[in-house]
């Protein structure tokens, strides 16, 4: 029985990329219609630092859902390659894929649905111990209490079922699940989005702190930009499918490069009412298109405010290139220019 | 010169559950202006859904209103007679709801749905609803609305629906619209557009609206004033600028504080409120937010607060008030942290092959 | 003011509400509100009491053993000669008879499911949970089997069959429980498949996955335990279908043989003679009927009963 080891001490060669997500596309085909699909991700590509918690935002449609369920292999991909710790995972099948589950972990939208109601609490979070048959029984049992009063819940609740919870303790329970068997990488899938405000607020303070003291590497998936910005050191955008810019969370908000960024920003209300008086969104014409037939050229281009189309804009896709602060990327002919 | 237009006077509203009796709505009194916006804030359970229930005497079973009077331009909805509240609902007073698929009917074209509520109403004839029913989408800018009339719900996208559950509920020109969490199903910008479309309408219409939500950025956009509900009870009453500046209960004071603000770079913690909104066929003694109250003193744990005077037209039931709680007090609130012993405890219990990767 | 020190250390996540009802004792409590399911359940424990004591009774000398033929005594009405819901065309005690027909009732009824319950898993389990190839000739299966007529099957089995079964009544039992099954199981595996596909897409289903969890663990430690509410309710509606069909095939002379009884027999007997002796064909008739509905009424309350969305 060793002690957790604190990562800064491990080989100093290792890649401080932890997740590279390259040129993914991930289409549904719709029955009976030919060739067409649903191109729920089309064409992204991503990196994951070790340590960081790296925010992933954007509308209904953008993709971000699908590609969490590709990151944490619960997809397969149409094409493109994912690299987690240094292995491709998009070619590994079975119980070699199994093994990979034990370092990325994904806590769900829904506290409602994640857990099975037919099981004991205790059960829920001891599976992934079970699965990777780590510790004795006794261990487990030890193990799964502490995970529970790690996440402010009492431990003697071991045996009580899911429905006797509300639904801020039940993501606390998704939360111990899963970290139960140590795991180095945590894909948040709207992990707060189904709560009130105010436990939505005790569980970004636990994941937060549970980060700091367990070293571990978040993919936050979010569509409120508010909660994103709080939680994360760098934050990637979304729309239709494919990443438009990405930038470290200051960044991102004083010198969005992406007229969909900055529409975004502009979108959410702030709890000020002096702020809110004088401030006029940039509102964005239209509706988000869909994604069985994403517009020609820049995606973005039917509904932005900068857009040159007919133009560049609705004939040559922009890729992600650098704009703005040192670390920031953006994919538009026209970054920065508003 | 503000008329009143709706006062709400002690109003309980009750649910005889086979658990027990919930005070859904347990003493609630508020007043709306006309052309005014309140803001109704509060988290699930609080009784803000409800109150807007009572007001057009929609309660569901099994739900009664206990006691109270609901007085809308003086006349009591309460003691309507069926006919009255018929001619009440929809007409008076609309309501709109959060999710515009449920309310909605799926196999009846848009059109024809929003010409029902003015038909129902006598006020138009068939034919000048259908002229309106145009004017209307238009008005809640929906493009291409003579086409879009005779689309079917599914046919629009989310955002087009709520535009078009808006323009329902002013169908009938109401004097006040009821709106329960509009946006929370829509996308961001979405919910801007519709955010500014309320904005615009409130001044051109000169509709009153009770926006009832829990996002609070949206009663800053959009309200003069504010009501905060707890338990069933106001807690905080007052023009919004106030409230947001100096909240001097607890809870609206925590609620602020726990919503991270997109235009303002990482703080280390947000305020959470530890536990859970009380069971209401059983509530706490003394005031109803003692056990979760940051702030509590003994006083609090037997005896109820009334509605107190804390600021030109602010309210607020507490015995403590946040201008007199201590810096230190404040700190200790945001502190909390896990378990540091159980992360002790689960470094030493970790099995051989539980390295970190 | 005096401010207490603010508690925050220990969480109030600590608490839970009381420990509430278990899942299944909430089930049975809403069973236990119906007042129809109630009554079936009584009809049926009634049966099952019938069935045990039927052997004793004839011990203590209230009933005559049921094949027993007293030709001077035939078709007495109720309650004449000692028989107390009269006797039969050849003598025999009608209610002795019902007795010990209810116990191949019950048992077809019962027994036949169990033997459906691994078919119908098996298929339904796998066709749902892999989808694709599998689910499709599993179906397509399921269909042509289906659409084979139930009777036309069972008479064919039967008359296969029962030449190694004459004379003797397990023998006979076993065929007539594996036809029933045989033309029953389809229901069932068509059920579990639907709930299977319902379920998988579930976000509880995905968080086992991405704990690690293979699909032998999936599909029985989730998928089956969370389906078993409408299995449970299918088979009870099986019973009584068994019921009935094991009636019909008495009925027809092509089930359970004489000298054993079987409510299909009685009314076959009986009918006949519906004039002169109703009570030999009224008694079995309604026995069939009453049993049928018992089981249609305690399916429904468990239907309501184990309805998830009833539950809070």
């Amino acid at each position: 029985m060793q002690a957790a080891q604190p990562r800064q001490a491990a080989i100093p060669t290792a890649d401080p990329v932890l997740l590279r997500v390259e040129n993914v596309y991930k289409h549904f085909p719709i029955a009976g219609f030919g060739g067409a699909a649903v191109r729920a991700v089309d064409g992204v590509d991503l990196e994951v630092r070790r340590g960081e918690a790296l925010g992933l935002v954007g509308e209904s449609g953008c993709g971000k859902s699908t590609l969490a369920r590709l990151i944490t292999a619960l997809l397969p991909v149409t094409a493109g390659k994912i690299t987690f710790d240094g292995q491709d995972i998009t070619t590994l099948r079975g119980a070699k894929l199994r093994r990979i589950r034990r370092k990325m972990q994904m806590i769900f939208q829904d506290p409602f649905a994640s857990l099975d109601p037919r099981m004991t609490v205790g059960d829920i979070i001891a599976e992934p111990l079970d699965n990777f048959s780590i510790g004795s029984g006794r261990e487990r049992g030890q193990r799964v209490a502490e995970l529970l009063r790690l996440v402010g819940l009492n431990p003697n609740f071991t045996n009580r079922y899911p429905h006797e919870f509300s639904g801020g303790q039940r993501q606390r329970i998704g939360i111990a699940r899963a970290l139960a068997v140590n795991p180095s990488f945590i894909v948040c899938d709207e992990a707060v989005s189904a709560l009130d405000v105010s436990i939505a607020a005790q569980i970004i303070n636990l994941l937060q702190d549970l980060q700091r003291e367990f070293n571990l590497t978040y993919l936050f998936i979010a569509h409120d930009l508010a909660v994103v910005r709080h939680l994360s050191d760098r934050i990637a955008v979304m729309y239709l499918g494919k990443v438009v810019e990405t930038a470290g969370r200051n960044d991102i908000y004083d010198r969005p490069q992406h007229p969909y960024t900055k529409a975004l920003l502009s979108s959410i209300p702030v709890p000020d009412p002096e702020v809110e008086r004088d401030r006029a969104p940039i509102t964005l014409k239209g509706e988000i298109p869909s994604p069985v037939n994403p517009p020609s050229g820049c995606r973005f281009h039917t509904r932005c405010p900068i857009a040159r189309a007919p133009g560049i804009c609705s004939e040559e896709e922009p890729v992600l290139e650098p704009h703005g602060a040192r670390d920031q990327v953006a994919a538009c002919h026209f970054a920065g220019q508003f | 010169m503000a008329q009143t237009l709706l006062q709400v006077e002690d109003l309980r509203t009750q649910f005889f559950t086979s658990r027990g009796v919930v005070k859904a709505v347990d003493g609630v009194t508020f007043h709306i202006d006309s052309g005014e916006t309140l803001g109704v804030v509060g988290e699930s359970g609080c009784g803000k859904t409800i109150s807007a229930l009572s007001i057009l005497r929609l309660v569901p079973d099994p739900g009664r209103i206990v006691s109270g009077r609901i007085l809308f331009r003086g006349n009591d909805v309460t003691k309507m007679d069926s006919e009255a509240i018929r001619e009440f609902r929809g007409n008076d007073v609309s309501m709109i709801f959060q999710d515009p698929m449920t309310s909605l009917n799926p196999v009846t074209k848009i059109g024809p749905q929003i010409e029902e509520a003015m038909t129902a109403h006598n006020r138009f004839t068939p034919e000048q609803a259908k002229v309106r029913v145009i004017e209307l989408l238009k008005r809640v800018r929906v493009p291409a609305a003579e086409s879009r009339v005779n689309d079917y719900p599914h046919q629009f996208s989310g955002g087009m629906r709520q535009r078009a559950m808006i323009a329902m509920g002013l169908a009938n020109e109401p004097a006040l619209l009821i709106a329960d969490e509009p946006t929370t199903a829509l996308d961001v910008t979405v919910q801007a557009q519709i955010i500014s479309l309320m904005k615009q309408l409130n001044r051109e219409l000169g509709t009153a609206m009770m926006l009832i939500t829990h996002n609070m950025a949206l009663v800053a956009s959009l309200c003069q004033r504010v009501i905060v509900m707890y338990a069933g009870r106001i807690v905080e009453e007052g023009p919004v600028e106030q409230i947001f500046k100096s909240p001097q209960h607890p809870y609206t004071w925590s609620l602020l504080r726990s919503v991270p603000r997109v235009d303002e770079a990482r703080k280390d913690r947000l305020v959470s409120i530890r536990g859970l909104p009380p069971d209401l066929s059983n509530p706490p003694p003394g005031c109803k937010f003692h056990p979760r109250c940051p702030f509590v003193i003994d006083h609090c744990k037997t005896e109820e607060p009334s509605l107190s005077e804390v600021g030109p037209n602010q309210v607020a039931r507490c015995w403590v008030l946040m201008r007199n709680v201590t810096d230190e007090a404040l700190q200790v609130a945001r502190t909390a942290s896990i378990s540091q012993e159980a992360v002790r405890k689960l470094r030493a219990i970790s099995t051989d092959a539980s390295s970190p990767a | 003011m005096a401010l207490a020190q603010p508690v925050i250390d220990q969480p109030m996540e600590w608490e839970v509400a009381e420990k509430q009802v278990g899942l299944w004792s909430d089930a049975w409590q809403r069973f236990r509100r119906n007042r129809l399911a109630l009554v079936g359940a009584v009809i049926v424990v009634f049966l099952v009491v019938v069935a045990l004591a039927a052997p004793l009774l004839v011990q203590l000398g209230i009933i005559q053993p049921p094949n027993k033929q007293h030709v001077e005594f035939i078709e007495s009405g109720i309650g004449q000669n000692g028989y107390l819901f009269g006797s039969d065309e050849l003598g025999r005690d009608t209610l002795s008879r019902l007795m010990f027909g209810a116990q191949v009732s019950l048992s077809v009824g019962i027994l036949v499911q169990l033997i459906i319950l691994p078919i119908g898993l098996a298929i339904g389990l796998i066709a749902g949970y892999f989808g694709g190839r599998v689910d499709n000739m599993l179906m397509r299966f399921t269909d042509i089997w289906y659409a084979f007529p139930d009777l036309l099957f069972v008479l064919v089995v039967v008359s296969v069959f029962q030449q190694y079964t004459s004379g003797n009544v397990l023998f006979e039992l076993l065929m007539i429980f594996g036809a029933i099954a045989l033309v029953n199981w389809v229901n069932l595996a068509r059920l579990v498949r639907g709930q299977v596909l319902s379920i998988k897409e579930k976000e509880f289903i995905e968080a086992a996955r991405s704990s690690g969890t293979p699909p032998s663990k999936l599909i029985l430690k989730h998928l089956l335990p969370n389906s078993l509410g409408p299995i449970i309710v299918t088979l009870t509606f099986g019973i009584p279908q068994a019921i009935f069909l094991e009636a019909v095939l008495s009925f027809i002379g092509v089930g359970i043989q004489p000298p054993q009884s079987t409510w299909g027999q009685m009314v076959n007997s009986g009918y006949e003679n519906i004039n002169a002796n109703p009570s030999s064909v009224v008694f079995p008739a309604l026995a069939i009927g009453f049993t049928l509905l018992a089981f249609s009424f305690i399916g429904d309350g468990l239907r309501d009963a184990l309805d998830p969305r009833m539950r809070r």
